[in-house]
């Protein structure tokens, strides 16, 4: 009987896993559920180029290798929950589906303020849809009000003010971007903000947003301060969707906790039968230390991917297991807002409290360094994108593994 | 296996080089520079790499 692998999820991870399991020589059956009616596409460009610009599922859609074509996808369905140790998938419609392993891959979702408003007032972008319907409502003119200045956040803020809206951010935090990039650096791009004609809101909540049926019209601050207001966007984060997985004894406190071969950890044991793949995959990574951490950066789904279906197929096959090397990815991400351009390597985030500037000038172009216990830990660059090798090679050589 | 890079598309992110620096390189001004086009198949995990993690989709193999 040829086996069958069930991964949940079809987005970056779904279509990474597909692709490495065929690589590592699985040649049994590849089901890949989905709840979006879109075979898996790149997110990334939906708050930044692709909502200021030419936007359908052709322009953002991933290549998808040969090896995948025998692959099932069964698209606009949704995974209810799953019995892992009956190796059996329920289906939102009430079929189920056998695996001999799962993949579980399904990202997260935008997160969503308690207001009374109703949710089709405030956009969120997370799907290819969520920006469509964006950017059908950012018209030159218009006024909208951005809740939310992390990097979502400000890259809407950006893409906003580019195609001649008026731009209102509102956060609770004193300086946008202030928890991954820290005040000096999250205060310049502030003021990059500001001269593109950005008003930020800092330290305010929202206390309400009223309308009618053509939509909002008028955003309330904590401090009586009022917004006329056009569109509403909210970039508050998000959260994993790993409902699905509840009544199976793992931890789901904040995505799947995993071993670092990506396998769900159930009790003190891992589970053999099952991977964990991008953004849900609470995973320790000794580059840094061990303490297992979700990681929503670019080349994580494509990483963990490829390790994740290696581990797998040695589950599959039960036999001893080859030792791999430890698993050690190097986090990567970017953002764009108007000419700049931020990468980041590593994890700044654990290195907040000792944050120097290591090249360049916070006015021009910059390398921020990002350290814990003296240790390099992440680094963001604005510009000096030539630099980056070395950087990383500098982050890769600090870690302890 | 051949290379090919659509620069109209690149946005030189240099991710491709950290996978492949045998291929991909990105020089003193931050521009994306194709070392071989061709490169041998002893590389071809490398590449495919690198063609994975383009956050531009814009690296081709053809074989």
């Amino acid at each position: 009987m040829t086996s069958r692998v069930v991964a949940v999820g079809a987005g970056l991870g779904g279509l990474r896993a597909a692709e490495q399991l065929r690589a590592a020589g699985f040649a049994g059956e590849i089901l890949v559920i989905g709840d979006e009616t879109h075979l898996p596409y790149n997110r990334p460009p939906l708050s930044k180029e692709g909502l200021a610009g030419e936007l359908s599922h052709e322009t953002v859609v991933f290549r998808r290798k040969a090896s995948v074509d025998d692959v099932t996808w069964r698209l606009g369905e949704t995974v209810s929950s799953v019995d892992v140790a009956g190796r059996t998938v329920s289906l939102a419609d009430g079929s189920q589906v056998g695996y001999d392993g799962l993949v579980a891959a399904t990202g997260v979702s935008a997160r969503r303020l308690p207001l009374a408003a109703p949710l089709e007032w405030r956009h969120v972008i997370r799907t290819l849809d969520d920006a469509a319907r964006l950017q059908a409502e950012l018209l030159p003119g218009r006024s909208v009000v951005v809740i939310g200045a992390g990097f979502i956040g400000c890259e809407v803020a950006a893409t906003a003010r580019t195609v001649g809206c008026s731009v209102d951010v509102v956060d609770p935090l004193r300086v946008p971007l202030i928890r991954p990039l820290g005040v000096e650096l999250g205060s310049e791009l502030q003021r990059r903000h500001e001269k593109q004609g950005v008003r930020f809101h800092l330290g305010r909540t929202i206390a309400g947003l009223s309308g009618d049926e053509r939509g909002p019209h008028l955003v309330t601050l904590d401090d009586g301060t009022e917004i006329v207001v056009d569109v509403v966007v909210e970039a508050v984060g998000s959260a994993p969707n790993v409902g699905w997985l509840d009544g199976n004894g793992l931890d789901l406190a904040d995505g799947v906790r995993c071993d670092n071969g990506l396998r769900p950890m159930l009790a003190d044991s891992p589970l053999t039968s099952a991977v964990v793949v991008g953004d849900i995959a609470r995973f320790p990574n000794p580059l840094f230390d061990d303490v297992p951490r979700r990681v929503e950066h670019w080349n994580i789904p494509t990483e963990t991917a490829k390790r994740a279906a290696r581990v797998l197929l040695q589950g599959l096959e039960g036999g001893p297991a080859d030792e791999l090397p430890p698993f050690r990815p190097m986090p990567a991400f970017w953002s764009d807002q108007y000419e700049l351009r931020l990468q980041s390597f590593g994890l700044p985030g654990l290195g907040g409290d000792d944050i120097r500037a290591l090249e360049g000038d916070l006015s021009d172009e910059v390398v921020m360094g990002y350290h814990r216990d003296g240790v390099l830990v992440g680094v963001v660059m604005l510009g000096l994108i030539r630099r980056s090798a070395h950087y990383r090679d500098l982050i890769a050589s600090a870690g302890a593994g | 296996m051949k290379v090919v890079v659509d620069l109209a598309v690149c946005q030189d992110h240099g991710q491709c080089c950290f996978a492949a620096p045998e291929v991909f390189e990105l020089d003193e001004a931050g521009r994306l520079v194709v070392l071989t086009n061709e490169p041998p198949d002893s590389l071809r995990d490398k590449v495919e790499e690198a063609a994975d993690v383009c956050p531009l989709q814009a690296i081709t193999i053809i074989d």
